[in-house]
């Protein structure tokens, strides 16, 4: 019945939506970031830009107390010497994750995502590290599990403070991958017919039962998180997957293509802003 | 009694017969089995749909896998009910799906 219910109200929503207003057929990646920034620096004025990568701790004043009480003794501790650990450790054939990345995969976290012209495709950090490992002969990690979690908060580690720095290359390809994502974020899904946007775009800061919302500016420099909810560490695969479960979505699969877009969108519009990884969040 | 309550009797006896037994079969057979696996075709037909538009709802499954159940109980009834749900709801995620091929737009920071 309840289902029934919100069917019911998912598709009044749909059915008295105001029609939306044209819009170019190519958009401005650098003109969507700015807007992006302008929309969330306005909307709370008294949060620093640079803040805006912790997430609701950002906004809430009682909740920030708390985050920094937190901080003193970091829950993704653990994670991030596991990941150091895990990273360090040579492959049956001898070589390391290091061999794989530049700089040997230190401080270059926010080079993540970037578009492979090769391969004509979105390459996260997740799927990166995972393509290092199946080169060397080893099997892939799960991306949604701790493992993949504590390798990508040690790389985000070594990377803290640097700014987003994701390029988007005169290719048609990579920007058809920019607004795949954007449109994945914008679009309403699940029977409760939400999109990314209507929680981390138009009520950030207000709480949708014991949660408050994060701005959507800024929202992967801290990834992976160490999520009290989930009693563990996340990857922004888990965190996709999740958001799209909350909304009785269907979630697609791990490093699907929508994800990948959708994550190099994010991060492209958050530029600028510093990587602050690992996380922690309620 | 009357000759004439008599006749009555005798015309409508036939007729509160055929209904009484009517009733009886309909609720014997509300729903059969055929009738389930038709309704469940028909709701995981248009949740393939939705998938392939990449946009299923958990709540389509959960509906899917509670008519599977009634079936295996022999809960036809209950079975074509829940087939009837996930149709519904799947079809509601394709309306969705294809609504928002333009309205997203509607959502985007300018």
């Amino acid at each position: 019945m309840a289902r029934f219910f919100h069917t019911v109200l998912a598709l009044t929503a749909l059915t008295f939506a105001v029609a939306p207003p044209a819009v170019a057929e190519t958009s401005d990646p650098v003109a969507d970031a700015t807007a992006f920034r302008k929309y969330f620096t306005e909307k709370f004025p008294q949060v620093k830009l640079e803040d805006f990568v912790n997430g609701a701790y950002a906004i809430d004043e009682a909740m920030r107390r708390q985050w920094q009480a937190i901080e003193q003794f970091p829950p993704y501790e653990f994670s991030l010497e596991t990941g150091k650990e895990m990273f360090a450790q040579p492959f049956r054939n001898g070589k390391h994750y290091a061999d794989c990345f530049p700089n040997g995969g230190v401080g270059i976290r926010q080079d993540f995502p970037y578009f492979d012209a090769k391969e004509g495709k979105v390459v996260t950090l997740e799927l990166a590290l995972n393509k290092c490992r199946e080169a060397n002969g080893e099997p892939p990690l799960a991306y949604d599990k701790e493992e993949m979690a504590a390798l990508t908060a040690y790389m985000a580690f070594t990377s803290r403070g640097k700014p987003f720095d994701i390029k988007i290359p005169d290719d048609p390809r990579a920007r058809e991958a920019y607004e795949n994502g954007k449109r994945y974020f914008y679009t309403r899904r699940g029977q409760l017919n939400f999109s990314c946007a209507s929680c981390h775009v138009q009520t950030p800061g207000e709480r949708l039962r014991a949660e408050v919302l994060a701005p959507a500016l800024g929202i992967l420099n801290a990834m992976p998180i160490y999520r009290s909810e989930w009693g563990g560490m996340g990857t922004v695969s888990r965190r996709f997957i999740t958001c799209n479960s909350q909304v009785r979505g269907v979630p697609l699969e791990p490093q699907a293509e929508e994800y990948r877009d959708l994550e190099y969108f994010l991060s492209y519009v958050s530029n600028g802003l510093p990587i602050s990884g690992p996380g922690a969040r309620p | 009694m009357s000759m004439i309550q008599v006749g009555h009797l005798k015309s409508t006896l036939p007729l509160a017969l055929a209904v009484l037994v009517g009733a009886a079969v309909s609720a014997w057979a509300a729903s059969s089995e055929a009738d389930f696996k038709a309704a469940y075709a028909a709701a995981e037909a248009a949740n393939t749909e939705a998938g392939i538009l990449r946009n299923q709802w958990t709540v389509t499954a959960t509906a899917l896998a509670e008519a599977r159940k009634a079936a295996e109980k022999g809960d036809f009834d209950q079975a074509v009910t829940s087939s009837k749900e996930a149709e519904a709801l799947a079809k509601a995620s394709i309306f969705q799906a294809i609504q928002e091929k333009e309205a997203w737009k509607a959502l985007e920071i300018r």
